[in-house]
């Protein structure tokens, strides 16, 4: 089976900023792991099941209490940036 | 061109409940807290955390889709839908996918003459995003320098509900939103709050001609944050697609952006080109199982609906206005409406008391409905004296008011303020005698076929028993004392 | 014996008997460190002064009375994708260089709870993706038995550390036998418990679905003990299972006589070295001789399992590592926009494997290719389960090479990543249908390195499993240990 890939797309929505030679190589690897993945269609049968867990189980949840939430110099010092209490980013769109 | 047009429209609402804990961890749900104060390893997707559903917020998305006529899914799983966001942690949110909570049902909205019912798709959950505030040039998006990310919102429980594209005017959408709203309310389970983002709404507004049955291109809207700025976005964008048509700037698949202050909407589109939110079952997460016993569970715990109500109380006699006004207004005034018709209270004068003057009286006074105290045994006191004409009903506005302040019953608080009407013929008589003798210029006039002098003299008893005196039964002795009819 | 060549249980005893400390214990093994490290690169932190005070109260409290049970007292490594508080965890990638978490995972308070003392983070290939742990940001780590060798992965960091004596016992993650593989290939015992029963709570997640945290040990009971003090039900991880331990150290000495061992016909024959084979095949014919009924089973899925297990776990990989992205913790390389500065920091902040992985799974979740891959993966799972679930109608336990090879040299397969991971076929299905498998080393192939055996039994069948495990560990009388030539310093 041939692979299609375009690999610029995929890592566009991985957000992987890869050059064009990067991307040249992961698409011929890539292309390599799918052809042997693709023994996965040899398989006939039922759909995918609603769950992955092993044990079957169901209906996992919490009660409706809170929980202490974290120091929040605790957790801005991790960030890259802040100010103010908040987290800073670049704008989201880029300017037109 | 003769084809006349008729809108088709989706509304997608989301919900916040108000929980105390958010959807997947244990952060209080609180509007207005210092920005990420309430957060944790998972609300703000460190490495490592794991989610742990809300077992109360799954209760309360099953009684939204109850009240909205759904079926619940014997089993729901949790998806995750991929894209990156920076007020979004983990870069992908847990929603649902192809087997919502909620799914196929209706809301009928409130009757206009015309009965209108807009099928419900589907109520699903999920987590709302942490919140972005763009700073920079007038702090507006295209001209944003940075964005600032508070990610207390993250993680607070978000029931999206999508209706079929059953809605035709922008009035219905209104009609739509604000119902929805009101059974949410109803229900106990958010805020609702349009102003603090609490419920939001999403349109979808494609036209056709009418009669047709294909669907036009879909153009999506968002950014509308009241009631009104819906109506008025629909509005705009139905004509726009309708002069789109058929001139060279085709109407396009494509998300706008409502404008509140120019009244317009305007395209949003982003470098992403059509995206991709490569779902996959949440593996973090298992299954629930909504089975029938804990449905019914729920749906015996539902609270009387604003359809329900309303109904009930067209049944009683009110008119399809009242009914509504009386649906909508607070708890506390309907169970007042109750338990005062409970007592042989006419219902249309307890209705009107309760949505007029009582509600008046709350917003004059700043009082919280919840804090109001009105014994419904004088409230029905008080309409019974009216209708006996003990007091006039301007004196009966007075009247409230004395009882709204603490001062005793209806009858205790007339005769207190000295309000009983004279309704006793010999003692007005008296004072008609006077009122005539001292205006001999209307005598004159009415004898001459001035029949509208009547309501001057009136006026004068009136005005001798400071208001006091029954005008219906002084009208009848003037004419009488005047010589006939 | 060195102190650090003990296993748990004897460092126990000692400290019991009163003589040894809880510090003589870590001084040990930080002596051992200083004397391997430079070889091995097994540790990327080594928390010196938490585990010196760690152990100073584990000794107060044994002198106090205080008694918290096998491992109170015992240095134990953990592998660096597992969050503690205060301490750098960085899963060995760029992106998460001086990390420091608010929080600790749910087995690291579990452990301090059960009086370990935790010496330090180690090494594995970045994110626990890859079978070598050369995919480290950090550098590799070597094999003790052989320094010019790979000691597996991706829990490479911490099965070099517990077969070098530089940590009593460690915990390691395992997707598709990144436990049991390094085990394997540096002569020590490594167990995947059935899916739920550890907590996966602050694991830094690679595959959520097949994520499974367990020890890596010099002994089949020391890998029963640390598992009794990190099993159990966690409110924090929803796919965590309320059971019970189930009473492993009652079997240890039963025997396998009565029991029936299948042999995977699927996992033997071609593609494995001729000394692994033959390994094998003499334990499963010693099983047999202690009174095992042997029967061969098929599980034909088996062939396409690591087909599956390739487009499972980077998809679910590829959601997991969308959160790294600059803005709130870790690596950020700056951009005009929010996505430039996200594509930039991930471009920067991942390796080579990683980055392929995520693209893979991209790739196999991203409209058009959902079905043809990720949904027939799943598939593949559901197929593989029931071929697991009929094998188990007939035989109690299931058992194969852990590995096809022995411990590989360093950069022999770090360019071919299709090579590198098909040294995962004999764990994958494990991991794909959430059953225990547990590597047990059986003895050196003529190069001296080791070979592991492994056995798989149903979910929650760990005490079935530890009683042939323990039976494989007697009947190999495996107790060679790795001679580390000491770099002149
Ligand atoms: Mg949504
Ligand atoms: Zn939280």
């Amino acid at each position: 089976m041939a692979i299609d890939i375009d690999i610029a797309h995929v890592a566009r929505l991985a957000r992987l900023g890869l050059t064009d030679e990067e991307l040249e190589g992961y698409k011929s690897q890539l292309a390599d792991i799918l052809e042997h993945a693709a023994r996965v269609q040899s398989l006939e049968g039922d759909p995918h099941p609603g769950s992955a867990h092993p044990l079957g189980f169901d209906n996992a949840f919490r009660d409706d209490e809170r929980r202490p939430s974290l120091d929040r110099e605790e957790v801005l010092s991790q960030a890259p940036e802040a100010m103010d209490g908040f987290f800073v980013a670049p704008p989201a769109l880029e300017t037109e | 061109m003769t084809a006349r047009w008729e809108a088709v429209i989706g509304i997608e609402v989301h919900v916040e409940l108000a929980t105390d804990s958010k959807m997947f961890c244990g952060c209080a749900v609180e509007f207005g807290s210092e920005p990420n104060t309430n957060v944790c390893p998972v609300c703000l997707g460190l490495p490592g955390a794991l989610p742990v559903p809300n077992r109360k917020a799954i209760e309360w998305i099953m009684a939204i889709g109850l009240a909205l006529n759904c079926q619940v899914s014997h089993k729901s799983v949790f998806h995750r839908k991929n894209y990156f966001y920076a007020d979004l942690p983990k870069n992908y949110q847990i929603s649902q996918y192809d087997i919502p909570v909620c799914h196929d049902g209706y809301l009928d909205l409130p009757n206009d003459g015309e009965s209108v019912r807009v099928g419900i798709e589907r109520a699903h959950m999920e987590e709302d995003t942490g919140k972005s505030t763009h700073v920079g040039d007038g702090g507006r998006i295209h001209a944003a320098k940075s964005t600032l990310l508070d990610f207390n919102r993250s993680g607070v429980p978000l029931v999206e509900i999508v209706s079929k594209p059953d809605i035709r005017t922008a009035t219905q959408a209104r009609a739509y939103a604000q119902e929805l709203r009101a059974i949410v309310l109803e229900l106990g389970v958010s805020d609702a709050r349009l102003e603090e983002g609490s419920m939001r709404f999403d349109a979808n507004v494609s036209i056709r001609p009418e009669g047709s049955d294909v669907l036009g291109t879909k153009v999506e809207i968002k950014n509308m944050n009241s009631f009104r700025s819906l109506e008025r976005a629909i509005d705009y964008e139905i004509q726009r697609q309708i002069e789109a048509t058929g001139s060279d700037s085709d109407v396009i698949q494509e998300t706008r952006h409502w404008d509140e202050e120019a009244g317009v909407t305007h395209s949003m589109r982003t470098k992403e080109g059509s995206s991709d939110y490569r779902y996959f079952i949440e593996p973090d997460l298992v299954p629930m199982i909504m089975d029938e016993t804990w449905v019914a569970t729920i749906r015996n715990k539902l609270p009387e609906l604003p359809a329900q109500r309303r109904e009930r109380y067209l049944g009683q006699g009110l008119d399809e206005s009242s009914a509504g006004v009386l649906s909508d207004s607070p708890a506390m005034l309907r169970s007042l409406y109750d338990e005062t018709v409970s007592l042989g209270a006419d219902t249309r004068a307890t209705a009107n008391w309760l949505t007029g003057e009582v509600t008046a009286w709350l917003r004059k006074t700043g009082t919280e409905p919840a804090d109001l105290r009105l014994e419904p045994v004088h409230l029905q006191e008080l309409i019974t004296i009216v209708d006996e004409g003990v007091v006039s009903s301007s004196a009966a506005k007075e009247v409230l008011e004395g009882i709204l302040s603490g001062e005793g019953s209806a009858r205790v608080v007339a005769e207190r303020r000295d309000l009983i009407q004279i309704s006793d013929s010999s003692a007005l008589a008296e004072v008609i005698g006077h009122v005539l003798e001292e205006h001999p210029d209307a005598v004159a006039s009415y004898q001459e076929g001035e029949q509208k002098v009547v309501g001057f003299l009136v006026g004068q008893v009136m005005r001798a028993t400071q208001g006091k005196a029954d005008p219906k039964l002084a009208n009848e002795m003037l004419r009488e004392a005047l010589g006939g009819s | 014996m060195t102190l650090h060549e003990k296993t748990i249980v004897e460092a126990g005893r000692s400290l019991r008997s009163g003589e040894v400390t809880s510090e003589d214990l870590l001084d040990a093994v930080l002596l051992r460190a200083s004397q391997t490290e430079a070889q091995l690169h097994a540790y990327l932190t080594l928390d010196k002064e938490g585990a010196r005070e760690a152990a100073g109260q584990a000794d107060a409290d044994l002198a106090d009375g205080i008694d918290r049970g096998p491992l109170h007292g015992i240095p134990i490594a953990l592998k660096d994708n597992m969050c503690t508080r205060g301490v750098e965890t960085t899963a060995a990638s760029q992106i998460l260089a001086g990390y420091v978490p608010p929080y600790d995972a749910t087995v690291v308070t579990r452990l301090r709870d059960a009086g370990a003392v935790i010496v330090g983070k180690t090494n594995l290939d970045e994110f626990a993706m890859g079978s070598s742990t050369e995919n480290s940001a950090y550098g590799p780590s070597f094999n003790p038995w052989d320094i010019g060798r790979i000691p597996g992965g991706s829990s490479g960091g911490s099965a070099a550390a517990v077969a070098a004596g530089s940590a009593f016992g460690a915990l390691g993650s395992d997707t598709g036998g990144s436990i049991r593989q390094p085990a394997s290939l540096t002569g020590i015992v490594g167990l995947k418990p059935t899916y739920g029963t550890v907590s996966r709570y602050g694991l830094i997640a690679f595959a959520s679905s097949l994520d499974q945290i367990g020890p890596l040990s010099k002994s089949v009971e020391d890998a029963a003990l640390t598992l009794e003090a990190i099993w159990g039900h966690d409110p924090l991880d929803a796919t965590s299972y309320s059971a019970e331990y189930p009473d492993v150290p009652a079997d240890l000495d039963t025997g396998v006589d009565g029991l029936k061992i299948g042999v995977i016909k699927e996992l033997a024959g071609e593609g494995y070295e001729p000394a692994v084979e033959s390994s094998v095949a003499d334990m499963v014919q010693s099983l047999s001789e202690a009174g095992a009924e042997i029967v061969e089973v098929s599980l034909p899925t088996v062939d396409i399992a690591l087909s599956a297990y390739y487009l499972v776990a980077p998809a679910e990989a590829s959601a997991n590592l969308a959160r790294f992205d600059g803005i709130r913790y870790g690596l950020r390389v700056e951009g005009e926009t929010t996505e430039e500065l996200m594509a930039r920091t991930r471009a920067e902040g991942f390796g080579p494997e990683v980055t392929r992985r995520i693209l893979l799974g991209t790739y196999a979740l991203s409209a058009g290719y959902y079905d043809a891959f990720y949904g027939q993966a799943q598939r593949v799972r559901v197929a593989l389960r029931d071929d697991f679930a009929r094998a188990y109608e007939t035989v109690d336990a299931l058992v194969s090479p852990t590995s096809p090879t022995v411990a590989f040299p360093a950069g022999e397969k770090i360019d071919d990543p299709l090579s590198m991971y098909l040294t995962d076929i004999c764990t994958n299905p494990a991991n794909l249908v959430g059953h225990p498998g547990i590597s047990v080393p059986i003895g050196l192939d003529e190069q001296g390195l080791p070979i592991g055996f492994q056995v798989m039994a149903p979910a929650l069948g760990e005490r079935v499993l530890f009683r042939v495990a323990a039976e494989v560990e007697r009947l190999a009388g495996f107790g060679a240990r790795p001679v580390i030539e000491e770099l002149a310093s």
